[in-house]
């Protein structure tokens, strides 16, 4: 679930802006530290969340009005370079504030009680939250995009900015905003990850990757395809290593490959015109 | 305009070049001959996921270097530390092996490296007959496989198979008192992990020949997510799990087993858990995981080894890890043997380091020995013990026997032809 909320940011940066957003595990990254800090700081885990989300929003706000709209429509390449360069930035930033061995910040005592057995499967309480969490995430954008009057603006500045544009409407803003939150869904992921996952330097990286093979497997600029693909990945994870211990990351990629050669767009995608 | 000489270089221009050329070039030399200090170089890793090791490797050796030059120095020699940071890469470490040297002139080497870059260290040592100290590679055909023995290169570390033998020895007992036939092992998915879990293994069912590994999780090295490894583990229901996850992967792993509750269905079994690095990052330590000793300033339990471990925290405000205690062993190793040698020339030290025994807070007797037949630290302290969250985390750490050490480690060697 942690997985669809970073995959759905990344989704929505690239179905609006058209940008392979590289630099997107970062942002998680800062979500977690953002989050730790604040959880020490206050002993509040809501509001540690709250920070992890909004400090990550504003930090992509900033990054994409300072940085990345100065390479849109430039060469796939120039953009990689870009957001790659800012992968290392990043990681040498959090090296420098937060030091650069890791740290956990762990569980608030409200979560840490016994697991429940469901159906014969254990699922701890805190899993129920994040699943909760990334349900809610998804609703809330699916009708917020297909709904609302912002939804639309966004859906027609993807389509032709041009038009938007004209139509007096402050395209750079929806682009800034789009990437703020982007940014903010890859934050929360973040924050939520922090209490069951070690914080390091470099952790989006590995978290990345998977959200790519989601995005792609889903469909790229997908909310319902990176929604479907993260719940794939993790049943492919699960059963994966019941069946094929040494291959489960193997499978992984051939579902992706398999995926790829059925439906090139991916299972939502849409054929581009 | 007459000229006054002719163009083009005079007899006694060329003369002075030549003769400023010569001093240029034999001044390293003879600065070197005379110098007072002692350069000792260090190739280790300060960046990257495992820059923790590094660092507290490196503060270790200078606590150690500023008693020894505080004292006089080695022979009577200041000692300079160049350390440099390897980020990890073999072909770094040997390169700046190389470097340190040949162009920074040092005399002596300690090799801080992880396996992977000791190696690659190693043939440098080879090839330039530098004395070198590995200080960090726990891998043990380092210094086990005869075709690595060289006259000039040591090894203070612990070792993997001393590491394997007591651990299964200690598990063993408690898996026969109470009946743990079904176990599960949960290792990172690359050499380290598959070698150490194998061997510990072999060992465990020869030491209890009923129990039985029923499922065994590779997940790969830094995994973000390890809830499939944990669910698995659960459903095939083992009643003791074995893991030599470590750092962040190990905490990471015992934040999400934790929600499943995973620690109070079976007893765990992690030989890296009793290091500080872990030990004070976990906040919710559960109570009774079994860990091999790593460094703990409480085992042994001697005054020495407490004011070491207090010195440290004093002077870096944290504890050190299982890499500071060896560095710190191997500047001790190099005082006494410079002190019984009378002498820092490599060659020297080399013949008197071999067979050495010193006084030492980590020794299991107060002393340690570099065995003479392959160059390689022993009778330290090692052994196991269950944690509490809190220090001193493992209040009571069972010794190891180093006598049976001793039996299965020739008995291993000859098993993989070593002797």
């Amino acid at each position: 679930m942690l997985l669809f909320l970073v995959a759905v940011g990344l989704t929505l940066i690239f179905g609006v802006l058209k940008v392979v957003n590289f630099s997107h595990g970062a942002f998680y990254m800062f979500g977690a530290y953002f989050a730790m800090t604040a959880y020490q700081l206050t002993g509040s885990f809501a509001l540690a969340i709250l920070v992890g989300a909004a400090g990550t929003a504003i930090l992509g706000l900033i990054f994409e009005r300072v940085f990345m709209s100065r390479v849109y429509g430039r060469d796939v390449l120039m953009q990689l370079l870009v957001c790659y360069a800012f992968v290392l930035i990043f990681d040498d930033v959090v090296r420098m504030i937060w030091g650069p061995e890791f740290k956990s910040m762990g569980m608030p005592a409200a979560f840490q009680v016994p697991p429940l057995f469901i159906a014969g499967g254990v699922v701890p309480p805190y899993y129920l939250l994040l699943i909760g969490v990334a349900l809610a995430a998804a609703v809330v954008l699916g009708l917020g995009l297909a709904r609302s009057r912002i939804g639309k603006v966004i859906r027609a500045a993807a389509h032709n900015p041009g038009m938007v544009s004209a139509l007096g409407i402050n395209t750079g803003l929806i682009y800034g905003g789009v990437f703020a939150l982007g940014g903010m869904l890859a934050g929360l992921a973040g924050a939520l990850a922090a209490p069951v996952r070690s914080l390091t330097p470099g952790m989006g990286f590995s978290v990345l990757i998977e959200s790519f093979i989601v995005t792609v497997i889903g469909g790229m600029g997908s909310i319902l395809g990176a929604l479907i693909g993260a719940l794939l990945i993790g049943l492919i994870r699960s059963f994966g290593s019941l069946g094929f211990p040494l291959f489960t990351e193997g499978l992984m990629y051939l579902f992706m490959v398999i995926v790829l050669v059925s439906r090139p767009t991916g299972l939502f995608g849409k054929e581009v015109a | 305009m007459t000229r006054t000489r002719k163009p083009g270089i005079s007899r006694r221009s060329t003369l002075a070049l030549m003769g400023a050329g010569a001093v240029t070039f034999a001044a390293p030399w003879v600065a070197r001959a005379e110098a007072k200090t002692i350069k000792i170089g260090m190739p280790t890793i300060l960046s990257g996921r495992v820059a923790q090791l590094g660092t507290s490797s490196r503060n270790a050796v200078m606590l150690e270097v500023e008693k020894v030059n505080a004292a006089g120095g080695l022979a009577g020699r200041q000692i300079e530390m160049v350390i440099r940071d390897s980020k990890g890469q073999p072909q770094e470490a040997a390169r700046i092996a190389r470097e340190l040297v040949n162009t920074d002139g040092c005399e002596m080497l300690l090799d801080g490296e992880a396996s992977s870059g000791s190696f690659a260290v190693h043939e440098v040592a080879r090839d330039l007959g530098v004395l070198c100290i590995h200080t960090c590679s726990e891998a043990s055909s380092l210094t086990a496989d005869p075709k690595q023995h060289i006259p000039n290169a040591f090894r203070c570390v612990r070792q993997g198979i001393h590491d394997s033998i007591v651990g299964a020895g200690y598990a063993a007992g408690i898996a026969k008192t109470k009946g743990l036939k079904k176990w599960a092992t949960c290792s990172p998915d690359y050499a380290y992990g598959r070698d150490t879990t194998g061997e510990f293994v072999l060992y465990l069912k020869k030491f209890a020949p009923d129990v039985e590994v029923i499922s065994e999780s590779w997940p790969k090295l830094f995994q973000p997510d390890y809830t499939e490894v944990v669910t698995k583990i659960l459903q095939a229901k083992p009643q003791a799990l074995y893991s030599c996850l470590w750092g962040g992967d190990l905490t990471s792993y015992i934040d999400q087993a934790n929600i499943y509750a995973l620690f109070t269905q079976m007893e765990v079994f992690a030989v890296n858990m009793a290091d500080y690095t872990a030990l004070t990052v976990v906040k919710n330590l559960p109570k009774g995981i079994h860990s091999g000793d790593r460094y703990i300033k409480t085992f042994p339990a001697t005054p020495e080894n407490a004011a070491w471990g207090d010195a440290y925290k004093a002077k870096y405000n944290e504890y050190p890890t299982n890499w500071s205690w060896q560095n710190a062993t191997a500047v001790m190793f190099l005082n006494e043997a410079v002190k019984k040698a009378n002498s820092t020339d490599g060659k020297k030290v080399a013949e008197v380091l071999t067979g050495l025994t010193i006084k030492c807070p980590f020794g299991a007797d107060g002393t340690v020995t570099m065995r003479a037949d392959d160059r390689t630290l022993v009778g330290y302290a090692i052994g196991w013990g269950t944690t509490i969250p809190q220090e001193p985390y493992v209040p009571d750490v069972k010794a190891g026997d180093w006598k049976t050490i001793f039996e299965l480690e020739a008995e291993w060697k000859k098993s993989k032809g070593y002797t």
